[in-house]
């Protein structure tokens, strides 16, 4: 490959989880010819967990990320239920584990919503960034930033009551849970949940009104076709915590169904690319090439036959009729499908807590131990790979662990390349504009860059422009 | 002549002890409070981790080791010492590999307990990260050198409680190390899942496989009797 002749690079993308770079190559015609979005992944975890006994994998791979730890915990703990010989838990424990689920799934999409995405959505994504941000939410729209903290605090609220603690939890365990709800605990719970539910309804409704609004603009913003890919249950409605693989293209086709957790290396690929960190999945039968997919809300939407909540299934119609059925690609529409779920999510935490079985104490089974164990989990960012080998002393040998950003990189980069052709291409000027694009275009993923903890709000942007030398020309930097 | 009782003060509280008891022994009886870690009762008083020291007459020393003797002035919970016991107990958390959050002993461990009471959150010292090994090569017993604090406490269960000496020390200074007979696994010595040693170590160096977090938060030891500095768990 000849050297590119300018080279932009925008860090760190502000208002994501993490950090991360974008870097865009332009030819000496003055078009974007490659778009890269640098992600410091910190792969170090699946060394580490090397060597530690596998009832502690739950509890210590929840560290990979502070935004959704309970994704990585229960699936984790899915792996070592199928290492101690469980394919079903007690109706007790998936209870609770699902509850845990649905609470993580709640809180994180209000957090994405309200303290990430919305101001775009308010404001519009071309306002200043002065006001467009959550302080400016919160000044110009306080009740509805009370309600974005409300409805995360109450997801976090079923977090500690079903895994001991709001982060870093021990609840599940090999083979079931440490702990049933307690009738005290979920009295806690009940008093506020028909607010949560109409909260969830209206947010619901700033989504769609937003995308039905800006139709025109959005319909060609970051998008590609693209194929889908999530979990689904037997039936083919949306499952978040447990299922079978199933793919469509970006018209709808089937390109498998009801793979197992166990057999996804015969189904996906992972590709290392030398300028990242993180790997590049795609789905093998199509290639490299064609085989690249999205996963999460959008996906997960795009994908399922149907919701099996009543709310939620309604509001999924909706947007499954616009565009006939068909998977819908527009990039912007993970926010709208992202409240799809967090409608969803709050209607299994009302149907969860009124049921009884969340208080029985059958909670751990225990069946003949295996060496081989793959899960996989819709965690709030998309489908969430875990796969472990546990030799006869009880020690984890091999793991290796595919998170949602991952499968969402080639997509990611896609978006990037999209916004910068569209506003680089014949004139590579850094403009405001651009700058606020490519942010927008990013987050629409939810994407969480380094997997790690960081400071919510603002972190500055610096743009750098190169010539094709690698010669700084240039450089832009936004508060 | 011997006399059948002893009195000494403890931060200016007359204390009553029995001749042949250790000012810990007295202060336990008295209901004052003492830190410790290493010590556990059955077995011989050694100070190995010296969180227990206090001043008596001005002097410095481990008060389970330190005979009680008619007329002594122990200073026990103030500044100076407990400032010389977070000392301690921080080097013990630096000196070795402690990640509670992902601990299963998290909760129920004697080393975060006693920093708890000391109101330690954070270490003072730089983490050292050594190189310590892990042992899973018994079927019922899971040993991770990461978390040892070296207080000797499974080495006399095993030898004065059990009779079997699977245990030992070696090596010297910061070398000193917990170590098993040389070239042998756990998995080669005699031990047993019964055997006392096993419900002998503070921290989460000797575990009994399988357990991991089968006691939920909320109903571990410190969670019940939190010291008041302890953190709550959110
Ligand atoms: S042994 Fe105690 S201090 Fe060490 S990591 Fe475990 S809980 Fe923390």
């Amino acid at each position: 490959m000849s050297a590119p002749a300018k080279r932009v690079i925008i860090e760190p993308v502000t208002r994501v989880e993490g950090h991360g770079k974008v870097s865009i190559y332009m030819d000496e015609q003055n078009r974007v010819q490659q778009a890269r979005l640098h992600i410091v992944e910190f792969r170090g975890f699946e060394r580490f967990i090397q060597g530690r006994p596998y009832w502690e994998v739950p509890v210590l791979v929840q560290r990979l990320c502070g935004i959704c730890p309970v994704s990585h915990h229960l699936c984790a703990a899915k792996a070592m239920d199928q290492i101690v010989g469980v394919d079903k838990l007690t109706p007790a424990a998936e209870k609770i584990r699902r509850l845990a689920h649905y609470g993580q799934t709640f809180q994180s999409h209000a957090l994405h919503f309200f303290h990430l995405c919305s101001p775009d959505l308010l404001f519009g994504f071309d306002a200043d960034p002065a006001i467009r941000n959550v302080i400016g939410v919160i000044r110009e729209y306080p009740d509805l930033a009370k309600q974005g903290v409300l409805m995360r605090k109450y997801g976090q609220e079923v977090i500690k009551a079903t895994v001991g603690k709001k982060i870093h939890g021990t609840g599940a365990i090999p083979g079931g849970v440490n702990k049933p709800l307690s009738v005290a605990e979920r009295d806690v719970l009940l008093p506020d949940l028909e607010q949560m539910l109409e909260w969830a309804v209206a947010t619901v409704k700033i989504a769609k009104d937003y995308t039905a609004e800006h139709l025109e603009t959005l319909k060609d913003f970051a998008t590609s076709p693209t194929n889908h890919v999530s979990i689904v249950r037997q039936d083919g409605a949306m499952d978040l915590y447990d299922g079978n693989l199933r793919a469509v293209s970006p018209e709808g086709e089937r390109i498998f169904d009801g793979v197992k957790p166990m057999e996804y290396t015969d189904y996906f690929q992972e590709e290392v690319r030398d300028w990242s960190y993180m790997k590049f999945p795609f789905i093998k039968s199509l290639g490299r090439e064609e085989g690249w997919y999205r996963v999460g809300p959008l996906s997960r939407v795009n994908v399922c036959d149907f919701i099996d909540t009543p709310a939620a299934e309604k509001e999924r119609q909706e947007f499954m009729a616009l565009t006939n059925g068909k998977p819908n690609n527009i990039t912007m529409a993970y926010h709208w499908t992202r409240m799809i779920e967090l409608l969803h999510a709050i209607e299994k935490i009302r149907e969860l807590l009124h049921d009884p079985d969340l208080q029985s104490d059958d909670l751990v089974l225990q069946g003949e131990r295996r060496e081989e164990a793959v899960a996989i989990i819709e965690a709030p960012r998309g489908s969430l790979f875990h796969h472990y080998q546990v030799n006869e002393q009880d020690e984890v040998v091999m793991a290796n662990l595919i998170v949602s950003t991952t499968h969402n990189n080639t997509a990611m980069n896609t978006a990037v390349q999209r916004v910068a052709e569209d506003h680089l291409d014949g004139q590579p000027e850094l403009t405001e504009g651009m700058l606020n694009h490519v942010e927008v275009a990013i987050r629409a993923y939810d994407p969480c860059l380094s997997c790690a903890t960081h400071a919510l709000g603002q972190m500055p942007l610096v743009v750098s422009l190169f010539d094709h030398q690698g010669n700084l020309i240039a450089r832009k930097s936004k508060a | 002549m011997s006399k059948d009782k002893i009195t000494f003060t403890i931060d200016g509280c007359e204390v009553t002890a029995q001749p042949g008891q250790t000012v810990m022994q007295a202060a336990d009886a008295a209901n004052i409070r003492i830190p410790q870690l290493c010590y556990l009762e059955g077995l011989t008083p050694h100070g190995s981790c010296r969180v227990c020291i206090v001043k008596a007459n001005g002097r410095l020393d481990t008060s389970c080791t330190l005979p009680a003797v008619e007329g002594m002035v122990v200073e026990n919970n103030t500044e100076e010492i407990n400032e010389y016991r977070r000392d301690l107990v921080d080097m013990l958390f630096v000196e070795g590999n402690h990640i509670c959050p992902s601990c299963e002993k998290s909760g129920d461990c004697e080393l975060q307990g006693v920093a708890y009471e000391l109101g330690i959150t954070a270490p003072k010292y730089p983490y050292q990260f050594p190189r310590r090994e892990t042992d899973a090569s018994h079927p019922d017993i899971f040993l991770d050198l990461n978390r040892c604090i070296l207080c000797a406490r499974c080495v006399q269960t095993s030898r004065d409680l059990d009779g079997k000496t699977v245990f030992e020390f070696v090596g010297r200074g910061p070398d000193k190390k917990l170590a098993i007979r040389p070239g042998a696994r756990l998995a080669d010595t005699e031990l047993d899942i019964t055997d006392q040693v096993v419900g002998s170590c503070p921290v989460g160096t000797i575990l009994k496989k399988r357990v991991g977090f089968a006691v939920p938060v909320g109903e571990r030891t410190y969670d019940k009797e939190p010291h008041p500095e302890q953190p709550v768990s959110e």
